[in-house]
């Protein structure tokens, strides 16, 4: 697990050995190949072939899709916990996607670069730039992310939708960093969601 | 070690003791089953693999086929080291009922020793698995590693996921269906009327007068129109464009008469006339209809809400991968997809992909090594 991105380090850490999953834009699996081998039940939902051939060659369960407009085929509470990995700020409806989310699971990881970082904000303040950055590494016109989020806004939208927060980490570097001044210093934030 | 079987072409044929009950109520005998193999069966018998073939396929998967001495038609995917490799794997590849490569059929003698011809019941996909069924008992399986098919191929996967969920561990579905649409059933209509309008149908009885050389005789006219329409459904329009486009054939103007001018032309007589060398025109009747009846929602709807499709898969537990083709417009990708989400909400583990290939339908059969990584990963 020490090779793991470290968001999808500390989601795997956090996930009860044996509960079944879903992987929401699970890439080329690495998140599952790990839940998979602490005794998990992982399905994954992936939109692109490339990576969902990947996968299936890997011995892994994944439906070609797209979280927009698939997560409605999941029958309500049909999997422990949901994961949603860097996938968020790519969606159409991130707030219809985290409903759905916490519909098919009582429970949901999401994991997201948090646009409010003092870099992203520095990039765009001196800069007048739109911000390029390690975890953000496209241009502006071919990026996939298409609805940036900041970890304020993502607490907000939490509670709008009536979830709850129950645990939350701050990454910096790689490194799971303390959570004062999160918004400001934090590159990227993974939550943990329940209903209430 | 690789097995000398891999090179010879003979069929094992097995008889069946018993009369084959089928869905229609009737039922069938005498009844023989062609098969191949290829690899060997492990002591604990547990390392076999189905493999199921389409509408005009055979057992002659991964050895030269009988008739037109031309390759299996899996060869490019079967065999030592291949993608499903002959060295870890036993694979068995049947005959379908109905068909007119060993398996009983309408051109096969019935009881009184003449040939069935239209005396031959009706079948379904089903039923042809029943006989898949019954050669994996004869060879003293009680549980397949896993099961392939393409096409109609793949129906025949999804029918043993549907009724025989714990004979087998893998099933592997391309290019399919989990019923047949009206644009389907349509295409095979014109196949089928073409066969019947042809003088020497003569309402399915033209085997009698096959006495030296059976492949002369028959509809042949009838059923290279229909091979024709069907081929054209199993290629894409940016594949026929990128291999023909509006060249014309061995000529450098158009003649203004009927001749065939365009290379697609020449190309389409050339599959139609080859297809009547080796197929039998009442096995294309009886063989397409069960593929039209084929709706696998609607067989298992009767104790739900009907056409409900994960009803169907209510007791698989296998592991299940289905894989679709983004040029194949005649099983289109949606169809995958639902079918991958109705394994999805009856809870076995299943994945779905669309694969990009330039080859339409066709392009299970064809060299997509996207495809073959798909095959060997998920086996």
């Amino acid at each position: 697990m020490a090779s793991l991105r470290p968001d999808l380090a500390v989601i795997a850490r956090h996930v009860a050995p044996g509960s079944r999953v879903l992987d929401v834009g699970c890439g080329d699996g690495e998140l599952m190949a790990a839940l998979v081998a602490c005794g998990c039940d992982a399905r994954g939902l992936e939109i692109e072939p490339a990576n969902v051939a990947t996968c299936v060659s890997r011995g892994l369960s994944v439906l070609q899709g797209d979280a927009d407009s698939d997560l409605s085929y999941y029958p309500d509470n049909s999997v422990d916990v949901a994961i949603l990995s860097q996938t968020l700020q790519t969606t159409r409806r991130p707030d219809l996607v985290i409903e759905q989310l916490l519909r098919i699971a009582p429970r949901g990881f999401v994991s997201f670069p948090n646009f409010a970082h003092w870099r992203v904000r520095a990039s765009l303040m001196f800069g007048g730039h739109m911000p390029v950055t390690r975890l953000l590494p496209e241009t502006w016109y071919d990026t996939p992310n298409i609805h940036h989020v900041t970890i304020d806004d993502f607490r907000a939208l939490a509670g709008r939708l009536g979830l709850a927060v129950e645990r939350s980490w701050f990454l910096k570097g790689g490194r799971v960093t303390s959570s004062t001044a999160a918004n400001l210093r934090a590159e990227h934030a993974v939550f943990q969601l329940a209903r209430r | 070690m690789a097995d000398t079987a891999a090179i010879h072409t003979e069929s094992h044929v097995l008889a069946m003791a018993q009369p084959l009950l089928l869905d229609s109520g009737r039922s069938l005998a005498p009844v023989e089953i062609a098969y191949q193999t290829y690899g060997r069966l492990n002591a604990a018998k547990d390392n076999a693999i189905l493999v199921c073939h389409a509408l005009t396929g055979d057992q002659h998967l991964a050895s030269p086929h009988p008739k037109t001495g031309k390759p299996g038609w899996w060869q490019r995917v079967v065999g030592p080291g291949l993608p499903i490799d002959t060295d870890r794997f036993f694979v068995i590849c049947s005959n379908v009922i109905g068909s007119c490569m060993g398996s009983s059929g309408p051109s096969s003698a019935a009881e009184d020793g003449a040939p069935f011809a239209m005396r031959f019941p009706v079948i379904t996909i089903r039923d042809m698995v029943r006989a898949q069924v019954a050669l994996v008992d004869h060879l003293g399986i009680d549980r397949l590693h896993a099961l392939v098919g393409g096409s109609m191929g793949g129906m025949q996967v999804l029918s043993w996921a549907a009724n025989w969920p714990d004979r087998f561990g893998a099933a592997l579905v391309l290019a399919s269906a989990a019923r047949h649409s009206a644009q389907n059933i349509a295409f095979h209509e014109v196949g089928r009327q073409a066969i019947m309008a042809d003088p020497e149908w003569k309402g399915g009885n033209y085997y009698s007068e096959a006495v030296d050389d059976p492949r002369k005789v028959g509809p042949e006219s009838g059923l290279a129109v229909a091979r024709m329409a069907a081929h054209i459904t199993y290629l894409s329009e940016q594949g026929l464009t990128e291999k023909f486009g509006r060249r014309l054939q061995d000529r450098e103007t158009k003649t203004f008469g009927f001749d065939a001018d365009f290379q697609v032309e020449s190309y389409l007589r050339y599959q139609g006339l080859s297809f009547t060398d080796r197929f039998d025109a009442n096995s294309y009747l009886y063989i397409t209809r069960a593929m039209d009846y084929f709706d696998l929602a609607e067989e298992h709807g009767a104790h739900g809400k009907p056409g409900n499709l994960a009803e169907a898969f209510a007791g698989l537990k296998a592991r299940m991968c289905l894989v679709s083709f983004d040029t194949d417009w005649l099983y289109p990708t949606s169809e995958s997809r639902r079918i991958a989400h109705a394994v999805n909400a009856a809870g076995a583990p299943v994945s779905f992909v669309e694969l990009s290939a330039p080859f339409g339908h066709d392009s299970f059969l064809l060299d997509v090594p996207a495809l073959d990584r798909v095959i060997a990963g998920f086996l």
